[in-house]
C-alpha cells in the first residue's frame, strides 16, 4: 500500500504531469498523422528525455506509445488510410460505416473500444504484478538468456512469409552489437582500426536512422499525398453505450491483447487479426464483416489499445522488450542506471506503480481529449506527405547529434537510413534488427555470467524455469514447422500485404 | 520432378521489385564480413568457447550469411518481377536526401542552429517539390519553432554556431545559450 501511495505521488509532480499531458496529446497527434507512428515520434524525442528524471521520460515516451493508437483509429475510419499500420483493421469496418454516413459511431467506437482495452491492460498489468514480484527473481541469468532466445525465435518465426528475411536482419542486429571494444576481454571486434567504431555502434543511432530518418527519405522519394478528411457531425459519447452491448467481444479482444502482447515478437498485430477472427466467427451476423460491423472495429481497436500495458510486463520484470518501442525504453532505464528486470520490484517498485498510475491517466485524457477534438485533429491530417518528410528530417537531427554531437554518428544514421528505405520498400521488417541488438547484448552477458555455473551443457536447463523456457523453445520452433508443412500440403503460401509496416511506423 | 516443385513452391514467397537485388547484396556482404573474422576478431587460449570474443560475431555471422542465401534462394525461385532496376534507382536517389541530412549536420556547428535549420527547412521545401510562399514561410515558421521547443526551451545539447562568435557581446551569449 505504502509503494501504491509512493507511486502515485510520483504523478504529483508538474514536470511528470506535463508530461503525461504532452506525450498523451502528441501521441494522439502523431498517432492521427500517416506517415508519422510512435516509433518515428519515440526515436526523435528520445535523446531529449535523457536530461530527465526516469519518470519524467518513461512517462512522456508512454504517453505517445499508449495513445497513438487512439489517433491512428480516425484516418482509418475517415479515410481507409491506418495513421499507424496497427489500425489496418480498424479500417476494414470503420471506413464502411464512414460511407454510411456513419463516421462519428465508427469514430466513436473506436475510441471507446481503445479505452476499454488500455484500461483492461493495465487492470491486468496490476493484478499480475505480486505474481510477477515473485516469479521474477527466479530468473537467473540462465533463464534471462534462454528467455531472450526464445525472444529472438519469436521475433524471427512471427514474420510469417518472412522468416529469412527477418532470421537475416535479427542476426545483422546482433552481429551489430558485437562490434567494437569487447568489455571483458577489452580486444576489438570489428573495428577495422577506425577508432570510432571502438565504442560500438550506439543503438539510438541505429533506431533513428532505421525508424526515423528512412520514413523521412521514404516520404521525400515518393510521390507527394495530402490526405483529405472531412469533419465530423454528431455525439462522440454515442460510442460508449452502443460498446455495453458488445461487452463480451471487447473484453475477450483486450485479452488477445494482453496475452499477445507478453509475448515478444508478436504484439498489436497478431492480437488483431486473432480477436477480429474470433469476433467474426462468434457474431451472429459474420457477414456484416469488412462491411461495417461494429464487434469488428471494437475488437480491433481494444486488441492492440490492451498491447502497451501488457509490453510492459517482460520489459519491467525481466528486462527484456518484445518489439522496437519498449526497445527504446529500455534505454532510457539505462541511461538512468535503472536496470529492469528481477531488481526493480524489489528496489523500484515505486517506479513501476508509478508507470502504472501514468498508463491509467493517459487513457483518460487521451479520451477527454479525443471527445472534443477530433474534428482538430482532422485539419492536421492534411499535412502534404513530403513536407511532412522534411520535418521529420529536421526533427531526426535532434535526436542524433544532441546524443554527443558527433557528426560521425550522423552520418552512420544517415546510412542506416537508406538502409530502413530500402526495407520499407521491399516491406522487409526492420524491428528484427533493433531486437536483436537489444537481446543479442542481453544474451552475451548472461551466458557469459551463467558459464562458471555450468559444467555441462545439460546445467543450463537444470532449474525449473530453465527447463520451462527451453520446453516452449523447443514447442514453438516444432509447431512452426508443423505449421509450414501443412501450408506446403495445401500449396497456399501468403500473398503480398502490408503485414510488416505495423512495425516500422 | 514433384518433390523439386514442392520444395521450390516452399521457398517462393510474395516479392517486390528489386528484392534478388538486396538479397544478393546481403548475402555478399554477410560473406565478406564472415571471411573477416579471424583478422578482425580474437580467440583467447583457455577460455570456454562462449566466453570467446569472437564467439558472437562468429554465431551472428554464419546465421546471417546462412538465411541471407535461403532468402536468395527464395527470391531466385520466384517468379521475376518487372521494375528492378527501376526500384534501385529510387534507393540509390535517396543518398541526395542523406547528403541533405549530413550536411545540414555539418553547417550547425559552424552557422548556429536557428539560421541553419531555417535554411535547410525552406531550401529542402524548395526541392520537394513546393513552390508557394505559404509552404516556405510554413517551412521556416516549423523551424523556428523546433529550434524553440529543443535548444531554446528543453536545452538539448547542440553546439552554438561559430558564426555567432563576431556578434556583440551580449547578444553572443544570448545565441550561443538558446539558438
Amino acid at each position: 500500500m505504502e509503494d501504491l501511495l509512493a507511486g502515485a505521488m510520483m504523478l504529483a509532480r508538474w514536470d511528470v504531469l506535463a508530461a503525461l499531458l504532452v506525450g498523451s496529446i502528441g501521441g494522439v497527434i502523431i498517432g492521427a498523422i500517416p506517415g508519422v507512428g510512435p516509433a518515428v515520434a519515440i526515436a526523435i524525442l528520445l535523446p531529449a528525455t535523457f536530461a530527465f528524471d526516469p519518470i519524467v521520460g518513461l512517462t512522456l515516451l508512454l504517453g505517445i506509445y499508449g495513445s497513438s493508437m487512439y489517433g491512428g483509429a480516425i484516418p482509418a475510419v475517415l479515410i481507409n488510410t491506418p495513421g499507424t499500420a496497427v489500425n489496418a483493421l480498424t479500417s476494414y469496418d470503420g471506413y464502411p460505416m464512414t460511407q454510411a454516413g456513419e463516421a462519428h459511431r465508427a469514430v466513436s467506437l473506436a475510441y471507446s473500444a481503445s479505452f476499454w482495452g488500455g484500461m483492461f491492460g493495465i487492470l491486468c498489468l496490476i493484478l499480475l504484478s505480486p505474481v510477477l514480484a515473485v516469479i521474477a527473481p527466479m530468473f537467473g541469468s540462465r533463464e534471462i538468456f534462454l528467455a531472450a532466445l526464445l525472444g529472438i525465435i519469436l521475433v524471427i518465426l512471427a514474420h510469417r512469409g518472412q522468416i529469412f528475411a527477418a532470421g537475416m536482419l535479427a542476426m545483422f542486429g546482433i552481429f551489430l552489437q558485437t562490434i567494437g571494444l569487447d568489455a571483458v576481454t577489452y580486444t576489438q571486434r570489428y573495428t577495422f582500426g577506425l577508432s570510432f567504431l571502438s565504442s560500438g555502434v550506439n543503438l539510438i543511432v541505429v533506431v533513428l536512422g532505421l525508424f526515423a530518418l528512412s520514413q523521412a527519405f521514404f516520404l521525400l522519394t515518393a510521390p507527394d499525398e495530402s490526405p483529405d478528411a472531412k469533419p465530423i457531425k454528431g455525439r462522440m459519447s454515442a460510442g460508449l453505450k452502443e460498446l455495453m452491448g458488445h461487452k463480451r467481444v471487447a473484453t475477450v479482444a483486450s485479452g488477445f491483447g494482453v496475452v499477445l502482447g507478453m509475448i515478444p515478437g508478436t504484439g498489436e498485430f497478431t492480437a488483431q487479426f486473432m480477436s477480429y477472427t474470433y469476433a467474426q466467427k462468434t457474431s451472429k451476423t459474420p457477414e456484416r464483416f469488412g462491411k461495417g460491423a461494429p464487434e469488428g472495429l471494437i475488437a480491433s481497436e481494444a486488441a492492440n489499445n490492451a498491447v502497451p500495458a501488457a509490453a510492459m510486463i517482460p520489459l519491467l520484470a525481466l528486462g527484456i522488450p518484445g518489439e522496437a518501442l519498449t526497445a527504446m525504453m529500455l534505454s532510457v532505464f539505462y541511461v538512468h542506471n535503472v536496470i529492469p528486470g528481477p531488481q526493480l520490484f524489489q528496489n523500484d517498485i515505486d517506479l513501476v506503480y508509478g508507470l502504472y498510475f501514468a498508463l491509467i491517466a493517459l487513457n483518460v485524457i487521451v479520451m477527454v481529449f479525443l471527445l472534443f477534438s477530433t474534428n482538430l485533429l482532422t485539419r492536421i491530417i492534411r499535412i502534404p506527405t513530403r513536407f511532412l518528410g522534411v520535418m521529420i528530417l529536421i526533427l531526426s537531427f535532434v535526436g542524433v547529434y544532441s546524443l554527443r554531437n558527433s557528426l560521425t554518428d550522423c552520418m552512420i544514421a544517415a546510412g542506416f537510413g537508406v538502409l530502413g528505405l530500402v526495407l520499407k520498400r521491399l516491406n522487409l521488417p526492420i524491428v528484427p534488427i533493433i531486437l536483436g541488438m537489444v537481446l543479442g547484448g542481453i544474451m552475451e552477458v548472461k551466458l557469459r555470467s551463467a558459464l562458471p555455473r555450468l559444467n555441462t551443457p545439460l546445467d543450463m536447463i537444470d532449474r525449473p524455469i530453465a527447463a520451462i523456457l527451453f520446453a516452449m523453445i523447443l514447442l514453438v520452433v516444432a509447431l512452426h514447422i508443423r505449421a509450414l508443412l501443412g501450408e506446403l500440403r495445401n500449396h497456399n503460401a501468403g500473398g503480398d500485404h502490408d503485414l510488416h509496416d505495423s512495425q516500422m511506423r | 520432378m514433384s518433390r523439386a516443385k514442392t520444395l521450390q513452391s516452399l521457398f517462393k514467397r510474395y516479392r517486390r521489385p528489386g528484392d534478388i537485388v538486396f538479397a544478393w547484396v546481403a548475402l555478399i556482404g554477410s560473406l565478406l564480413l564472415l571471411s573477416q573474422i579471424a583478422a578482425q576478431t580474437e580467440w583467447r587460449g583457455g577460455a570456454k568457447w562462449p566466453a570467446q570474443p569472437r564467439f558472437w560475431p562468429a554465431v551472428s555471422l554464419t546465421g546471417m550469411a546462412g538465411f541471407a542465401a535461403l532468402h536468395l534462394l527464395g527470391s531466385a525461385l520466384s517468379e521475376r518481377i518487372e521494375g528492378r532496376w527501376s526500384e534501385v534507382r529510387l534507393w540509390l536517389s535517396s543518398l541526395e536526401y542523406a547528403g541533405w541530412f549530413v550536411g545540414y549536420a555539418a553547417l550547425v556547428p559552424i552557422a548556429g542552429y536557428l539560421p541553419t535549420t531555417v535554411l535547410f527547412a525552406m531550401l529542402l521545401t524548395f526541392r520537394a517539390g513546393y513552390r508557394s510562399a505559404a509552404a516556405l514561410g510554413a517551412a521556416a515558421g516549423s523551424a523556428v519553432v523546433i529550434v524553440l521547443l529543443f535548444k531554446s526551451f528543453l536545452q538539448v545539447k547542440l553546439p552554438g554556431g561559430q558564426i555567432y562568435e563576431v556578434l556583440p557581446d551580449g547578444l553572443r551569449q544570448f545565441m550561443l545559450t538558446y539558438f
